[in-house]
């Protein structure tokens, strides 16, 4: 009983652990969005707030931002469903923080390492979208609910293309393990999955940047349209909630895409150096490489139109997807290239 | 006693039956609720609920697999439907048709389970024992092995009749509609600014108007 008892404290810890450092990183990506995309655009961003009277180049911003949001009142709509509207930022939080337990840091660095860990990631990021569906339908408000419909019609259409390039990795990786997928990439630069799965790598990054709802596929908040879709109604501490929720499934697209295709952990320069050591820097280096990207695609890329985002997800990347898990079965079975000889 | 009580096969017994107590009653919910969004609600409830039974099972491939495919997408797709559907709440009324002959139903179905788990299959059901593999058991690999080898043609043939019936449903409801304004992808992605405007050169003409009064 006492071995439980322990056992149970110490996940705990380690749930903290991880759970903590995240919310501090969601806080200052909103900071480096603001800031990256403004010097993209000539702008400034964000530089006036800061901690103590220091003004360190507007590094308080994300928590005069929590505490603004924390402190306003969260107004329910006329004849909108409480419990649900309450419910359903809660629902997209826990499904966007519940998939981090498999996600290994490091070599070993890991909250669950279960054998179906891709599925369990699958599995969670699905139930993402209820969060959505129930806020816009909670709200009581047309532009709510056609937010949600747009916004869960795309996740829906992309999970497929998405789960298509996973099903890629896990035949290159022949495992559902992630950490096992990170293990059969090592051996350096050449040896990670990017290559011989490049268009599965494309795809999966760009399918998950729509999966986020995130620019230029965010036509679910489309401000010029439908105001902020789904999470129209909702402000002070609820909105924080959701807005928690998209940043923290931005990260875990990133982390997910740093360990399928780039070899997680593992450091692409060989030798005996620090540097050329696998270590959990490498995979925060890879991390904030695609987070980066995410900035730099809302800085560069008009909104799609909302028919060009089903065809592009329907008609262009399921196909190829599906093209290339046959090439890769090809190759895997008959042991052809450099990859899987 | 206090040995067996704060043993780990007596908290995995207690987590089964929290599961499969909240199981039933979200099932009992999902008939007795008026509100459908509430019932559709439920039902992702029942479905949590088993999974987390087959996880207690140690089959956690399955369990998984029935939280992404019918919570993660059925589920989706109901309430989709259920909310466009705008379906009034029913006010309460006493028994009707349908409970009568739900109820009916649910008692054969009953009798006939009990029939056969009492009788045919009562070797079958474990005699109270946790379910414990060794460890490394890999329940995705079980599965793929009786799925890919033992039953391989029929696994095949229930996904072949699956994709010809959702190509069948796609068929059937896809109709073009008179006033269609579709315009091709393709020539939209390579038109160019010339097809669409016509760039005029002209000098500057002279200012007439600036100044005030003519």
């Amino acid at each position: 009983m006492m071995e439980q008892i322990i056992l149970v404290v110490w996940t705990l810890v380690k749930i903290v652990a991880i759970v903590l450092p995240l919310i501090v990183v969601v806080a200052y990506l909103t900071y480096a969005e603001r800031r990256v995309i403004g010097f993209m655009q000539g702008r400034m961003g964000p530089n006036r707030v800061g901690i103590f009277g220091f003004k360190l180049w507007g590094l308080g911003q994300p928590f005069a931002d929590t505490f603004k949001l924390l402190l306003k009142e969260i107004i329910f709509p006329a004849n909108a469903n409480k419990f649900l509207f309450l419910m359903a930022p809660v629902i997209t939080l826990a499904t966007a923080f519940a998939a981090w337990a498999v996600v290994p840091f490091s070599d070993g660095l890991v909250l669950a390492d279960i054998n179906a860990g891709l599925v369990y990631i699958l599995a969670m990021t699905s139930l993402g979208v209820y969060g959505v569906i129930i806020a816009g339908w909670a709200s009581n408000s047309k532009y709510a609910i056609l937010g949600a419909l747009r916004s869960a019609a795309q996740i829906v259409s992309y999970e497929i293309a998405m789960g298509f390039a996973l099903v890629g990795v896990l035949i290159a990786a022949g495992s559902l393990n992630l950490t096992e997928i990170v293990h059969s990439q090592s051996g350096g630069l050449f040896s990670w999955f990017f290559i011989p799965l490049f268009p599965l790598f494309v795809i999966y990054f760009i399918s998950g940047v729509a999966e986020t709802n995130r620019a230029p596929f965010d036509v679910a908040e489309g401000e010029s349209e439908i105001v902020a879709g789904f999470h129209v109604e909702y402000s002070g501490a609820a909105f924080a909630l959701f807005f928690l929720g998209e940043y923290a499934n931005m990260i875990m697209i990133s982390a997910l895409t740093a360990i399928m295709f780039m070899g997680g952990w593992y450091s692409p320069i060989s030798g005996e150096s620090w540097i050329a050591q696998p270590s959990i820097l490498w995979f925060f280096v890879k991390t904030g490489f695609f987070l980066l990207l995410y900035l730099w695609f809302r800085a560069t890329f008009p909104r799609y139109r909302y028919d060009q985002i089903m065809r592009l997800g329907w008609k262009i990347f399921i196909p190829i997807t599906i093209a290339w898990i046959m090439v890769v079965a090809v190759l895997k079975v008959y042991h052809i290239g450099p990859w899987f000889s | 006693m206090l040995e067996y009580l704060m043993s780990a096969e007596f908290y995995q017994i207690m987590l089964f039956w929290v599961y499969s107590t909240i199981l039933i009653g979200a099932a009992l919910a999902v008939v007795t609720m008026r509100n459908s969004i509430y019932s559709a609600l439920f039902l992702i409830l029942c479905f949590f609920s088993a999974a987390a039974l087959w996880l207690l099972l140690e089959a956690e491939f399955l369990a998984l697999t029935l939280v992404l495919v019918y919570v993660g997408a059925v589920m989706v797709l109901f309430l989709f439907v259920i909310m466009m559907l705008d379906v009034k709440i029913k006010p309460k009324s006493g028994m009707s048709m349908y409970t009568k002959v739900g109820l009916f139903v649910a008692l054969l179905m009953g009798i006939e389970m009990i029939m056969l788990l009492g009788k045919k299959l009562a070797h079958v059901l474990p005699q109270d024992d946790l379910v414990k593999h060794v460890k490394g058991h890999s329940n995705v690999k079980e599965v793929a092995e009786t799925l890919y080898t033992q039953y391989v043609l029929p696994f095949e043939l229930a996904s072949v009749i699956l994709l010809v019936a959702i190509v069948a449903a796609i068929l059937l409801t896809l109709r073009k509609r008179k006033d269609y304004k579709h315009v091709d992808p393709e020539t939209q992605v390579h038109v160019k600014a010339k097809d669409r405007m016509r760039v005029i050169k002209m000098d500057a003409e002279k200012g007439n108007y600036i100044g005030g009064d003519q």
